[in-house]
């Protein structure tokens, strides 16, 4: 398979606190900490749009590889936030970027759209050599305040991954993706209203299903989770998080977090922790990194990459 | 140990309360099970009762009370 070869990201400035959401959703700042790990979320100013969030991160991933947008043979864009239903930002993307005959293909997919970009980028890096994946979200503008458990936990930003045919930072080895839409209701954003969550029903199966991918995935391999260095995670609750690494009885500093700055930006929130923690990284990958997501469909997966 | 014993010491092994729910109580308004430990509840009911739930049946009002669990694990084992 192909190669992860660099990571790139934006958020928007505009930084909003707890207390500004409890201002506007009646619920206490320290209660919305203490139940999403949450500190801040990043939102977009009104006249910024899905797609500019997109370019930004997708230059930012451009630069760190050293390479440009005509070195690229597809762009896959995934949102789930997107302002129209068509066309998808990948077309404005890709424009904007200079490309004018490249395939650019939308992944409508909410929180685990970026997953499913970057494995379908693995398989599809051999026929078109460099494939970006880009996600971005403006999520601030889905939420109701009359909902505060779903307001709280939402920001906006984009986050890219440039996948490669023959080099990179990581071998991706492996990947499982699945889907159960019998709770397809359960996370939704319908067409003209505000993003409806059962987090009762989103958080009993994630929890269940993400360790469970993992651990297929690394039994494949018989590699134990203890030694995957990191786990990039889609950041949807910090508390998630840990209940992901006690299943998998692996430390929870080994799962990259930044949920606290950012929220939960769906599908954006994993490329974004992957180039944040990739920017922290100054010396070559030793050990495995595994990516992995759970979201709206339901949809979830996970990603095996080795150096 | 009768069922709706076997349950609550799974409840209590995975809330913080401290006095036992009435058998038609909701768990959830009453604060003993939330969105992270509701999981935790589901596995520790496979394990003391030595069943599989399945994701299929991970519909949280299948264990909002104490009856409604019981009454879950006996069309279980049925």
């Amino acid at each position: 398979m192909a190669y992860l070869r660099s990571f790139g990201c934006s958020v928007p400035p505009a930084r909003v606190g707890n207390d500004a959401l409890a201002a506007r959703t009646g619920r206490e700042a320290a209660l919305i900490e203490k139940t999403t790990g949450i500190l801040e979320r990043r939102y977009a100013a009104a006249d910024v749009s899905v797609v500019d969030l997109a370019v930004d991160a997708a230059n930012e991933c451009l630069r760190n590889a050293g390479i440009t947008a005509q070195d690229l043979g597809l762009l896959l864009v995934s949102s789930g936030s997107m302002e129209r239903a068509f066309p998808g930002p990948a077309s404005s993307v890709a424009a904007r970027l200079g490309l004018t005959g490249t395939p650019a293909i939308d992944l409508p997919i909410a929180s685990a759209g970026s997953l499913i970009g970057v494995a379908l980028a693995a398989d599809l890096a051999e026929r078109y050599g460099n494939v970006l994946v880009v996600a971005s979200e403006i999520m601030s503008r889905r939420i109701s305040d009359a909902d505060a458990d779903t307001a709280i936990l939402f920001g906006d930003g984009a986050g890219a991954c440039l996948v490669s045919r023959d080099s990179g930072i990581a071998r991706i080895t492996d990947y499982a993706l699945y889907t159960d839409g019998n709770s397809a209701e359960a996370l939704q954003l319908p067409f003209g209203g505000a993003l409806q969550m059962k987090g009762l029903d989103v958080i009993m199966h994630a929890s269940r299903k993400v360790p469970r991918a993992i651990a297929g995935l690394l039994e494949k391999y018989s590699m134990p989770a203890g030694d995957v260095g990191v786990y990039l995670m889609h950041q949807a609750n910090a508390n998630l998080l840990r209940k992901i690494a006690a299943a998998l009885k692996v430390p929870d500093n080994r799962f990259f977090s930044n949920i606290e700055h950012y929220g939960n930006t769906s599908s954006a929130s994993l490329l974004i922790a992957a180039a944040e923690w990739w920017s922290t990284c100054s010396k070559p990958l030793t050990t495995p990194i595994v990516m992995a997501a759970f979201g709206a469909g339901f949809q979830w997966g996970a990603l095996l990459a080795q150096p | 140990m009768s069922k709706q014993a076997g349950i609550l010491k799974v409840i209590h092994a995975v809330s913080d309360i401290t006095t036992d729910p009435a058998p038609d109580e909701s768990l959830f308004d009453s604060g003993a099970l939330d969105s992270f430990t509701l999981p935790d509840l589901v596995t520790g009911l496979e394990q003391e009762f030595g069943v599989s739930i399945p994701d299929s049946d991970l519909v949280p009002e299948r264990f909002d009370t104490l009856n409604k669990i019981e009454a879950y694990l006996d069309k279980r084992a049925s």
